[in-house]
């Protein structure tokens, strides 16, 4: 069949079973945008390109699918920054579509002409300029493929705008990928799995590092499994929450910098880390030079090149997360580790009396811990999806939200890149119509994304937004406080009046102001049908504990009080 | 982070990694801009044709001293136009670097320079009264060591193309065959293995048989 650019761009979506795309239209993209009418392809007019490129990102970990977000050259291309190098950091299959201007001008600085695959090149997995509509098929074959197998990731498929409108053959099935420098990695050897098995058969104190790349893959049952024979430890990362169960009584939960005590306790006393499709990020290891001295490090990963790039591995095994933990389920040896995990109790216990959430006095401002355990509360039993943006309420959900299912939370956690969430959430709601959509976001990082207000309006999407009011750059101004002796500097923020900006934009607006009016608040709100605008105007000066502070050791922590202080109130 | 050797602990000689690319525009960006971004330290990079068409082929000289060499060679591996990677450093192999030496000459010197290259066999590819360029190959060290020899009589200018390396032997260094690649079955492709595995010391090696 012969079918010009434009066409193979669609028909490809199509094929690869995506149907919708989150974009913005302009010169470069306009023969797309006018075959775009010809297919059954849902697309989202987002307010600004960066948040195509979120929006793309949510539905992509919403779904399980490959995210698509299509804009213009020039401006629209490089709005799409901040979304890709998120996408990048976090492993999530993206493809972005970007016009280019026509082949004959590349290289001229003709109009809203951006070296776009040189922009991108550092933050994509991969990425192509086509100037000819005979690459093109072949192209957008490669690229979904690339996008979405092995260490999973963003790429950008830069199109000129006559090579949208030129015509071509196109048979899809008949396209051979040649890949020959392509060849993410599968097959694990027996030899490594023995080894690793042994590892952990003659450990006494071992703890699971549980990743991301459980999630990606799909290795949850493995997981427990390995868990709950060898009665190992789990701790997770910030994007490994979900990847078992929060409630699962060998699931220590979230490590590193905002972690627990105790988590980091473990880790630190460990004598061997098994971690799985996590990349020892420095939010997770603290000051590397005292990390877990006493532990022989296992890495399983399938990306061969984050094997001891920052924690040195006894033993790297490259390959899918899934699959390595099968093989080694069944040479891993039964044991009991009663000892350890009572120690580990103890350290829990002494984090259980520093316990904070009773302290918030009924009439007055709740803090955002109070905040999120009730909207635990209250969705725990529900489909409910959490997305956050990037700050303190980004580390307090992950703290007091106990998340049941993988897939289950959405956060930019490599880039943390504000003005994340909204965005997401439009894509994560789209990805799964079903599903309670909340939002959990700063007066910071809302007023980044204000403008996709009106993406949720025109959308008719049911998304729950719970602005966390205090009246700072929260994150920033913690650490001002901690470690630059409490000079704030350009942290304080104003927000106007929600309830009007509810009301300019059409969606139901709420308040809560006293801690006790929280409950009723959440409640009403899931009554609504469609999308609600919650502000909680929060304690303004609270502080995330336990934190490690730069350059300490993990287990070297600003604590929450201790039990006296907490009776006595903050 | 400085990487030592582990038996000497001295700083880590240089390692040589030779790749296979894809013959496509953007690809030798690509490979500097990961250097680049990782702040790995490389001390040479060459490229150039092959015998297949489709493929060019570099040679790297990594500095181990900053830098370890099996985190650039996973890296390279990652790159999708990067078809192999090897390292090549403890293997037996022939390196050559090529230079060529302008240098300044007289009635007295032009004989004795002469004579000179004649022991490295080096070439006199053009003279004129007041100098002439001299063209070496040979492994890095030799190329120092004419270098040096002939600094006392004024070098004008110099040019070293960095090493190039091939195993010895009758190996092959090709690449992939291509049914390796699964061509045509869409989730199969790459469904080998990489040929990369971890050895005793967590260092990436490339699997034996492949
Ligand atoms: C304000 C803020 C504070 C933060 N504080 C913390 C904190 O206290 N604790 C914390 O943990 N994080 C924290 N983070 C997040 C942190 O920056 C990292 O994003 C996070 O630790 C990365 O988790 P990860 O390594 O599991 O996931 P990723 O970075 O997504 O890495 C996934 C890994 O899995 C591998 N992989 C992918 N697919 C597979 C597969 N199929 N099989 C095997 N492996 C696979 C990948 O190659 C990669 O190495 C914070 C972020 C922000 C913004
Ligand atoms: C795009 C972007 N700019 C700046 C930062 C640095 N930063 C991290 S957290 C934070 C404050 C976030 O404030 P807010 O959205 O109000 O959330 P809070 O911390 O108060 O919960 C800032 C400025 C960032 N992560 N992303
Ligand atoms: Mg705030």
């Amino acid at each position: 069949m012969q079918r010009t650019g434009a066409q193979i761009i669609l028909e490809t979506l199509m094929r690869e079973g995506v149907d919708v795309v989150f974009g913005y239209p302009g010169g470069a993209i306009m023969p797309t945008y006018d075959s775009l009418l010809d297919y059954p392809v849902h697309h989202v007019l987002v307010r600004h390109e960066e948040n195509a490129a979120f929006a793309a990102d949510g539905f992509a970990r919403a779904s399980g699918k490959v995210g698509v977000c299509m804009v213009t050259s020039g401006p629209g291309a490089t709005n799409l920054v901040t979304g890709l190098a998120g996408a990048m950091m976090d492993s999530i299959p993206v493809v972005a579509i970007t016009g280019q201007v026509a082949s004959y001008l590349v290289g001229t600085d003709a109009f809203q002409e951006t070296d776009v695959t040189g922009v991108t090149l550092p933050i994509t997995k991969h990425n192509y300029l086509v100037t000819d509509v005979a690459e093109l098929p072949m192209v957008m074959k490669e690229a979904f493929h690339i996008a979405r197998s092995g260490r999973p990731g963003p790429v950008l498929v830069d199109v000129c705008k006559d090579v949208q409108s030129k015509t071509t053959e196109f048979d899809y099935d008949a396209i051979q990928l040649r890949l020959p420098g392509y060849r993410p990695h599968r097959q694990t050897y027996d030899e490594q799995i023995r080894r690793a098995a042994a590892y952990i058969n003659t450990a006494q104190r071992p703890v699971i590092l549980a990743g991301h790349g459980i999630i990606l893959a799909a290795a949850h049952d493995e997981l427990r499994a390995l868990a709950e024979r060898g009665q190992i430890p789990i701790a997770t990362t910030l994007l490994g929450i979900g990847s078992i169960s929060e409630s699962h009584p060998l699931n220590l939960r979230m490590m590193g910098m905002h972690g627990e005590a105790y988590v980091n306790e473990a880790i630190q006393n460990a004598d061997l880390l098994i971690a799985v499709g996590m990349r020892f990020d420095d939010r997770v290891t603290g000051n590397l030079a005292t990390y877990a001295k006493h532990a022989d490090v296992i890495h399983i990963d399938i990306d061969p090149a984050e094997i001891s790039k920052n924690v040195i591995a006894n033993l790297g095994i490259v390959g899918d997360a899934k699959q390595v933990m099968a093989g080694l389920l069944p040479l891993v040896e039964p044991r009991d580790r009663a000892a350890w995990l009572s120690q580990i109790e103890v350290w829990r216990a002494d984090t259980m009396t520093r316990d904070i959430l009773s302290t918030t006095a009924c009439e007055s401002a709740p803090h955002v811990p109070f905040v999120i355990d009730a909207i635990h509360r209250a969705t725990r039993g529900a489909q409910a999806l959490i997305v956050t943006d990037v700050g303190q309420h980004q580390m307090w959900e992950a703290q007091y939200y106990r998340h049941e299912r993988p897939n289950q939370l959405l956060t930019s956690g490599g880039l943390g890149a504000m003005g994340y969430g909204i965005p997401a959430a439009i894509g994560a709601q789209i990805a799964r119509r079903e599903d309670e959509v909340w939002v959990i976001v700063g007066d910071g990082g809302f007023q980044m994304a204000l403008p996709e207000l009106a993406t949720i309006m025109q959308e008719e999407l049911p998304v729950k937004i719970a602005v966390m009011r205090n009246g700072y750059l929260g994150m920033v101004r913690q650490w001002q406080e901690l470690i630059h002796s409490r000079r704030y500097s350009e942290v304080a923020i104003k927000t106007p009046d929600l309830l009007k900006l509810a009301d300019a934009y059409g969606l139901a607006g709420m308040r809560a102001t006293r801690a006790d009016e929280v409950n009723d608040l959440i409640t009403e709100a899931r009554s609504v049908p469609g999308p609600v605008l919650m502000d909680f105007v929060v304690e303004e000066e609270a502080n995330v504990y336990p934190m490690v502070a730069p350059g300490k050791a993990l287990n070297d922590m600003y604590r929450r009080p201790g039990a006296e202080r907490a009776a006595t109130g903050r | 982070m400085a990487f030592v050797d582990r038996t000497t602990q001295r700083p880590r000689a240089p390692h040589v990694l030779v790749a296979l690319v894809e013959n496509k525009p953007g690809v030798l960006t690509r490979v500097a801009s990961l250097f680049r971004r990782r702040g790995f330290n490389i001390e040479s990079l060459t490229v150039g044709h092959t015998d297949t068409p489709e493929l060019s082929r570099m040679t790297i000289v990594v500095d181990t001293s900053k830098t370890d060499a099996s985190l650039v060679q996973a890296n390279l591996f990652k790159l999708v136009n990067v078809v192999d990677v090897q390292n090549v450093t403890r293997q037996p192999a022939v390196m050559r670097d090529l230079a060529l030496i302008k240098v300044r000459i007289d009635q007295q010197t032009r004989f004795e320079i002469v004579q000179l290259m004649d022991i490295y066999r080096a070439k006199i590819v053009d003279v004129c009264p007041e100098s002439m360029i001299i063209e070496v190959t040979g492994p890095e060290a030799k190329i120092d060591s004419v270098v040096e020899m002939l600094k006392p009589y004024g070098i004008i200018e110099m040019v070293r193309t960095g090493l190039v390396a091939m195993v010895r032997g009758s190996g092959h260094f090709t690449g992939p065959t291509p049914d390796e690649n699964g061509n045509g079955h869409e989730h199969e492709v790459g469904s080998g293995s990489n040929g990369y595995h971890f050895d005793d010391d967590s260092r990436l090696v490339r699997s034996l048989g492949m």
